[in-house]
């Protein structure tokens, strides 16, 4: 059974599509059969930020709706052939996802994926909630910005109450912090909220920090998803992200300004 | 002798805010706000309004506002407390005698 991750936010912008496109290359870089779906069903973007704009000719909608089979809406990545993505349909109807369609879409790629990565629609609408509803792991994607963090603990109140795990009291989903554009010399200036400062609001365990990089746009300019960017510290940051995610001890880095600060000691980065 | 940034500097210091970096700023406001938003979230959604129910009742005997009925919830451990605190103005007593009587 493949492991259902979602990458949500509540805030929009904050670079849950850039996250889950650079989740989903560099898990099946590590050679896991890995598929991406896009829930922002009626502005759909995975597949630009991927690349694979072009290619799209079904859609996630027309599979709940039976209008044509998983293989043929799967998009195999033209530079990794472990990795598949699913894209949103535009259709304007936001309820067309169907909590059981989706249900039985994501049991249906469980047979065949390890991991199943689901790119949330910002707000708590419908698409966030069925993207969120039936996972296993959350990736929740935080800029050290007040908005945004006040919006991720919205989200955790909402794993926490309204998922699939919640309703059947079975193990609560695991919650991952992703800190995104993060800039250590506006840290050190006190301009921006730390990485400590955002882990302590939130009590959550983190994941990843990622740091403020112009690679991002050039990445989602060309349609490669960042983490391929392996000269880039944003790339590398994704690198390490990935690494923690299945399980290895990566030190922290990108968290410190300039030299080696306090925070640097402090995770051992 | 001291100069005027000293006179500033002083000043300053008494100012709980201006010594402060936006950020220290923004994690205050946030515990704060934070706090807030998870103890609403553990409410029942039925509180609002059972408030403007109760209000409703009471308002057949005495005229009260919105504002001078709290309600508290809290949890602890298995038991929870619903606490009513409803503030009857000056004259509600007379008045809500009379109604009775004209009932």
């Amino acid at each position: 059974m493949a492991k259902i991750v979602v990458i949500t936010s509540g805030k929009g912008g904050v670079g849950k599509t850039t996250t889950a496109a650079a989740m989903g290359m560099g898990l099946a870089m590590l050679g896991h059969r890995t598929v991406v779906i896009d829930f922002d069903v009626g502005l759909r973007n995975l597949d630009l930020i991927m690349g694979c704009e072009r290619r799209v000719v079904y859609d996630f909608v027309n599979v709940i709706n039976g209008e044509a089979n998983l293989n043929q809406a799967l998009i195999r990545d033209k530079r990794c052939d472990k990795l598949y993505i699913l894209p949103a349909s535009q259709t304007r109807d936001k309820n067309a996802l169907t909590k059981d369609g989706v249900g039985q879409v994501l049991e249906d790629l469980g047979r065949s994926y390890e991991y199943v990565i689901c790119d949330s629609p910002a707000g708590i609408e419908h698409g966030a909630m069925m993207a969120m509803y039936y996972a296993d792991d959350a990736i929740v994607v935080t800029n050290p910005e007040v908005a945004s963090v006040r919006d991720s603990d919205r989200m955790l109140g909402i794993l926490s109450s309204k998922s699939k795990r919640a309703e059947t009291d079975a193990e609560p989903i695991i919650e991952h912090l992703l800190l995104t554009r993060y800039s250590p010399e506006r840290v050190v200036r006190g301009e921006m909220l730390s990485v400590t400062d955002v882990q302590e609001i939130l009590s959550l365990k983190l994941l990843g920090v990622i740091p403020e990089s112009q690679a991002v746009l050039n990445a989602s300019n060309a349609g490669v998803p960042v983490i391929l960017d392996a000269e880039s510290d944003a790339g590398r940051a994704y690198q390490d992200t990935v690494l923690r995610f299945t399980g290895k001890e990566v030190p922290f880095r990108f968290i410190e300004a300039g030299k080696r600060g306090f925070l640097g000691r402090l995770f051992g980065g | 002798m001291s100069s005027f940034a000293d006179y500033f500097r002083n000043n300053e210091a008494g100012n709980t805010n201006r010594n402060k970096t936006s950020a220290v700023i923004a994690k205050e406001r946030l515990q704060i706000l934070v706090a807030y938003d998870r103890m609403a979230r553990d409410r029942p959604s039925y509180l609002p309004s059972l408030k403007q129910e109760i209000l409703d009742v009471i308002r057949k005997y005495v005229n009260v506002d919105l504002a001078s009925v709290s309600v508290r919830y809290e949890q602890e451990g298995n038991q929870e407390i619903l606490e009513l605190n409803i503030v009857l103005p000056e004259n509600a007593g007379r008045v809500l005698e009379a109604a009775l009587e004209n009932n």
